[in-house]
């Protein structure tokens, strides 16, 4: 199709989408019916379990398999003696690049220890506990060496890296000459923000089933938010053709960008299972998912701003510092959103970087968008307090106009809306503006808020349409569900792209077989499978506007395509509706049993980019690449704090977010209360702990890296703001999978400011701070 | 883990026998705290010797108490309109520990044995002191902001992490075990749990294949005006930071008697005589509690990260003692 028409010029009142219908697998997962990855009962199915070491640093010595080997069931024990050789490793630059590995080394490829909790042995058996046991008998002898724990270590370097985030985002960004300006300011502040180590923590852990078809043929069934990146990273270090690995992932338990990635652990047990000749599955446990799949790593952020007398903004300068791995220089890009958040004309942002004993970081919902608005969020927070100005006034006299960092026009922005509504849904404007003061007997009260923003990354997929003449439709995009919801909002769109009642669609996803989607990362998922199954969908009544026009038994013979239009199933002249006649009579007439279609969806830049190329008037064509893509919102957050106990409780909490359109209003609202749980996580108590000396977690169970409960959660108050954006992709949808939890911890920081007169700038807020924190 | 064989005891000189006589033997109650730690290979054990057939069961009112079967599950415990009514002290430590699910599987006996939570004991990967004599307690300079600020030593300041047995280390109550040879002995619970010292994996004084019959309480004034305060990183579900088991008896604004034993600041569920001793005969005024917090604490050694307990501590006695002087 040359030029995309929009869903809301085709389906102005959609009867589907935009509804808050049940999850369409809800009821196959309270059954147990939904399938996960490790759950496929294969035949000859055998285990794998993996050693891990002990030391963060030094060398295997001798590893002694001997035991092991004689135990019951074992079928092999894989060493880096042992294992095959891969076509590609990512332990240089180019593998890691062909690869798409999140890390640039694998284990079991040499003797070296980089960090604790490294893989060093593989032991498959034929029963799941036999394996673990067999586990426990490999001897491992190391030479340890005193390992980096942190930047935080006196014996770290640090360096200044010309690029993080995988080569992603500059490790130096300057927009005016912010030092100029915060000199001649007469205000100026600088706070220092740590941010402890965060884990994912889904709760289905990583998991990898791999069953060889045939010598070169590899089927794996997956915890992934992607099967097609993994598919990719497997066959390009299997050195297998793409298209002879499957990759499959019908239901995923959480991600949260830890299953972004294909890591270590998958390739491990796809190499186990060519070697034992049978099917092998592995799934981590908790205590390995804590050193397999990333985590947010451990930071300090500075940031500097200076201001007029009336909070203007005139300088922002950030500085990060941060662990990274031995081999890649990953660091979230935190300042992306100080840049663009607030007009100012100046910024200036800095990386720094020590290699520590650990894994790579990895991208940790939000990656960066979540600290980084911790940061300027608090900060604008002070400046509102230091000059008496409501906090939300603080922010509107800094309201961003266009993107800041990049000049150009919003594509949409509701962010004023959401101020103004969340603010009343909270009771705002009566909150005493003094902090420290506002009591419930022994309790400290605080209200506080913060503004959340999340980019609108590019991208594009597939997705097919085969709608049946009965008057029902399969459709297939080979995206993920990560729990949130993409089966029902996929069903929604289809249902309506279709003319179809949901419940006559059957939405398939989670395999490499079916048309490529995107990884279900960086909020991306919703926005592009979205406009590949409409697209889809339009392909299939083009195809058939064209059958009708051309058969003289239809009402619409002879009609001009361009004058046919698709309303519930009917195919009708656009000037005179009576004329025109449904689909399955046309289907039926023709003998057509089933129609396919296809579709490609493209979301953010490229969508609007493709969109201006085509575009008939010129008028559009200039704005091609034209706007700066995000969704925007604000967060309101009501604590309770016990001065004596230093205890921190959420009690009330409101979120206001303008996303574009929003597909499922049930599913939407469940996204956005999750994320603000997950954020609430970060503020209060999410913290691995990594001990300074031996650079090995000491906290890696759920039992002690704690997750709010539901005690901790109050009601949750969400709403979203009518947003039409016709320039971010075909159904006008932005993610938000994300942006829910931007903004969060600042908003909860900000209420325990107002209630105590304390600024804790060093999360989690845990008791112990709170105690041991001076007024300011 | 490690394999093990299973027996099922229906006698209990069946299960004592079995685990005198079996070297790395254990009983196993609800299992939570020790397949926990069988599956970390804290623990290995070659036998389990599941006990949940004996008749330790009951909650029910003597002459002089309650007795609890060590064999009872926590929830029903807690639950218990005697406990409630009587002991709410006791109820409250059950009610504000672990999880439904634990609660429902988790014994009395088992509850008073469980193990710290020392992150260096819960890893063999780490040196400890406590699973390993000798290799050395890398808590002390190194993560220690859950560990105790009471009772510990240079080998180890590992926290006793429970509740219940604060709560009954406050109202003095006394455990029934029974050896091998069917010989039962009663032993005061502030007797039953011993400081590290120099031998921090020894933490009980029960000897191996003794098995807790059950636990008695006496009847008190002091216990039926009692409660339990728990604060803790989370509002559910997480071990205590710290955590105050008190008990009042107060007639015409003075104390007549006084309980108090703090939880999650020491090594052992700490009862403070010293601050019983402040209470005793003084008025039931705030600065009476203070003082008697101070006396508390007044042995702490605290560690870099765990400074805040020295004050978190004592907020929390006074906290639990203010409260429930209202009631
Ligand atoms: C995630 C988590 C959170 C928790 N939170 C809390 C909390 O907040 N507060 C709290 O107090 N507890 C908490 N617990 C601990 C929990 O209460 C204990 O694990 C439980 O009470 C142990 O009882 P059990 O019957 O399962 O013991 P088991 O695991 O069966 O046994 C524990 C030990 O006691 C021995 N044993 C058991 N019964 C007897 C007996 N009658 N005689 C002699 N020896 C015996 C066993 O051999 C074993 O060594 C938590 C546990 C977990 C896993
Ligand atoms: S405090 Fe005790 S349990 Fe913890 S590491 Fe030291 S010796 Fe081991």
């Amino acid at each position: 199709m040359e030029n995309e028409p929009a869903f809301f010029e085709t389906s102005p009142t959609p009867s589907s989408v935009g509804q808050p219908m049940n999850r369409v697998d809800g009821r196959d997962k309270v059954m147990g019916r939904a399938k996960y990855s490790a759950e496929y009962p294969l035949p000859g199915l055998t285990y794998g379990v993996l050693k891990t070491s002990d030391i963060a640093k030094g060398k295997i010595q001798n590893i002694d398999t001997s035991a092991a080997a004689k135990a019951p069931g074992v079928l092999a024990i894989y060493t880096h003696l042992n294992l095959p050789k891969l076509a590609k490793t990512p332990n240089d630059a180019d593998g890691k690049k062909a690869i798409g590995a999140p890390m640039g080394f694998l284990p079991l490829t040499s003797d070296v220890i980089y960090y604790a909790g490294q893989p060093v042995a593989l032991v498959v058996a034929d029963t799941f506990e036999r394996a673990t046991q067999a586990a426990t008998l490999v001897r491992v002898t190391y030479a340890a060496e005193q390992p980096i724990a942190a930047y935080t270590d006196p014996k770290a370097q640090l360096f200044n890296p010309e690029k993080i985030q995988d080569g992603k985002a500059d490790g130096y960004t300057r927009r005016g000459d912010a030092r100029a300006a915060l000199a001649s300011s007469p205000i100026k502040m600088t706070a220092v923000y740590t941010h402890a180590i965060n884990h994912h923590n889904p709760m289905e852990p990583g998991s990898t089933t791999a069953i060889w078809e045939a010598p070169d043929r590899l089927t794996v069934y997956e915890s992934t938010q992607g099967v097609t990146r993994t598919q990719k990273s497997l066959a390009a270090m299997l050195g297998l053709p793409q298209d002879q690995v499957r990759v499959v992932t019908k239901f995923l338990g959480g991600g949260f960008g830890c299953k972004g990635s294909c890591w270590p652990h998958t390739v491990l047990t796809a190499q186990a299972a060519k070697g034992v000749g049978r099917p092998v599955k592995l799934v981590l446990s908790r205590k390995q998912q804590f050193t397999s799949m990333g985590h947010r790593e451990d930071q300090t952020q500075t940031l500097t701003l200076g201001a007029t007398n009336e909070g203007k903004l005139t300088a922002l300068i950030h500085e990060k510092t941060s662990t990274t791995s031995p081999w890649d220089n990953y660091a979230e890009s935190n300042s992306k959103i100080i840049n663009l958040l607030y007009e100012c004309p100046t910024f200036e942002s800095h990386y720094q970087l020590a290699r520590g004993n650990v894994m790579t970081s990895t991208f940790t919902r939000a990656p960066g968008e979540a600290p980084g608005s911790f940061a300027i969020e608090c900060s604008m927070d002070d400046l509102a307090y230091q000059l008496g100005i409501d906090p939300i006034e603080i922010r509107l006299r800094n309201y961003a106009e266009k993107d800041p960092s990049t000049g150009q026009a919003w594509s949409s922005k509701s962010l004023r809306q959401c101020y103004a509504r969340g603010a009343e849904l909270f009771g705002w404007s009566k909150r005493n503006p003094k902090a420290g003061v506002t009591k419930d007997g022994r309790t400290l009260v605080g209200w506080g808020m913060a503004t959340a923003s999340y980019p609108v990354h590019s991208s594009q997929g597939t997705a097919r349409v085969r709608l049946f003449a009965d008057g029902h439709a399969v459709v297939q995009a080979g995206a993920t569900d990560l729990g949130t919801g993409t089966y029902t909002v996929m069903t929604q769109v289809a249902a309506d792209s279709l003319g179809l009642p949901p419940e006559k669609v059957r939405f398939e996803l989670g395999d490499t077989r079916l048309p490529t989607a995107p990884n279900s990362g960086g909020s991306v998922a919703a926005g592009t499978v979205s406009s590949s199954v409409y697209m889809a969908a339009q392909d299939v009544w083009q195809k058939l506007t064209k059958m009708a026009t051309q058969d003289p038994k239809s009402p619409l013979f002879k009609a001009k395509p361009e004058d046919v239009t698709m309303e519930k199933g009917r195919l009708q002249l656009k000037k005179d509706p009576s004329k025109g006649e449904d689909f399955m009579a046309l289907m039926k007439r023709g003998g057509l049993d089933d129609i396919e279609g296809s579709g490609q969806g493209k979301y953010g830049a490229g969508y609007e980019a493709g969109q201006s190329a085509n575009a008939a008037s010129d008028a559009h064509k200039d704005e091609a690449g034209q706007h700066s893509m995000h969704s925007f919102g604000a967060h309101f957050c009501e604590v309770h704090v016990d001065p004596d106990l230093g205890t921190v409780r959420v009690t009330r909490w409101v979120s206001v977010h303008g996303a574009g359109r929003i597909l499922n209003a049930k599913t939407a609202r469940s996204q956005i209360i999750g994320g603000s749980i997950f954020g609430i996580g970060a503020a209060l108590m999410e913290a691995t702990v990594r001990d300074p000396h031996y650079a090995r977690y000491v906290n890696s169970d759920l039992g002690d890296y704690h997750i709010p409960v539901n005690a901790d959660i109050p009601d949750m108050t969400v709403e979203f703001i009518d947003e039409h954006d016709p320039y971010i992709n075909a159904m006008g949808v932005k993610g938000i999978g994300e942006i829910s939890m931007v903004g969060v911890s600042a908003a909860v920081a900000n209420a325990v400011f107002h209630a105590t007169g304390k600024r804790v700038r060093d999360l989690p807020i845990t008791p112990d701070k709170i105690l041991g924190t001076k007024a300011v | 883990m490690n394999n093990f064989t299973y027996l099922q005891a229906t006698a209990a000189k069946d299960a004592t026998a079995a685990v005198a006589g079996t070297k790395e033997a254990a009983f196993i109650a609800g299992g939570t705290t020790l397949l926990d730690l069988m599956k970390l290979d804290v623990e290995n054990h070659s036998q389990l010797v599941d006990i949940n057939m004996l008749a330790f069961k009951g909650v029910e009112q003597t002459a002089d108490g309650l007795r609890i079967g060590a064999l009872e599950r926590m929830s029903d415990v807690g639950e218990n309109p005697l406990v409630l009514q009587n002991y709410p002290v006791i109820s409250q430590s059950l009610l504000l520990a672990a999880s439904p699910q634990l609660r429902n599987m988790a014994s009395i006996g088992g509850n008073i044995l469980q193990r710290t939570r020392c992150g260096y004991f819960r890893d063999t990967a780490f040196p400890c002191n406590k699973r390993q004599p000798g290799s050395g307690c890398p808590a002390q300079d190194g993560e220690n902001r859950g560990l105790a600020i009471l009772g510990g030593s240079k080998s180890c300041i590992a926290t006793y992490p429970g509740d219940l047995a604060v709560a009954l280390v406050a109202l003095d109550a006394v455990l029934l075990l029974e050896n091998s040879k069917g010989k039962q002995r009663r032993v005061p619970l502030v007797d039953f749990h011993v400081v590290p010292g120099s031998t921090p994996q020894r933490e009980t004084v029960i000897e191996p294949g003794e098995l807790i019959v059950s636990v008695t309480v006496p009847a008190a004034a002091h216990a039926r005006k009692s409660m339990y305060l728990k604060v803790r990183d989370r509002a559910s579900y997480a071990f205590a930071l710290a955590s105050a088991a008190v008990g009042l008896d107060v007639q015409g604004g003075q104390i007549r008697s006084a309980r108090v034993a703090l939880g999650g600041v020491g090594t052992k569920p700490w009862r403070s005589l010293a601050a019983e001793k402040v209470l005793t005969g003084a008025p039931a005024t705030e600065a009476t509690f203070r003082a008697a917090a101070a006396a508390a604490v007044r042995d702490a050694q605290p560690h870099e990260q765990n400074r805040f307990k020295v004050e978190l501590a004592q907020n929390t006695l006074v906290r639990a003692l203010t409260e429930l002087s209202a009631a």
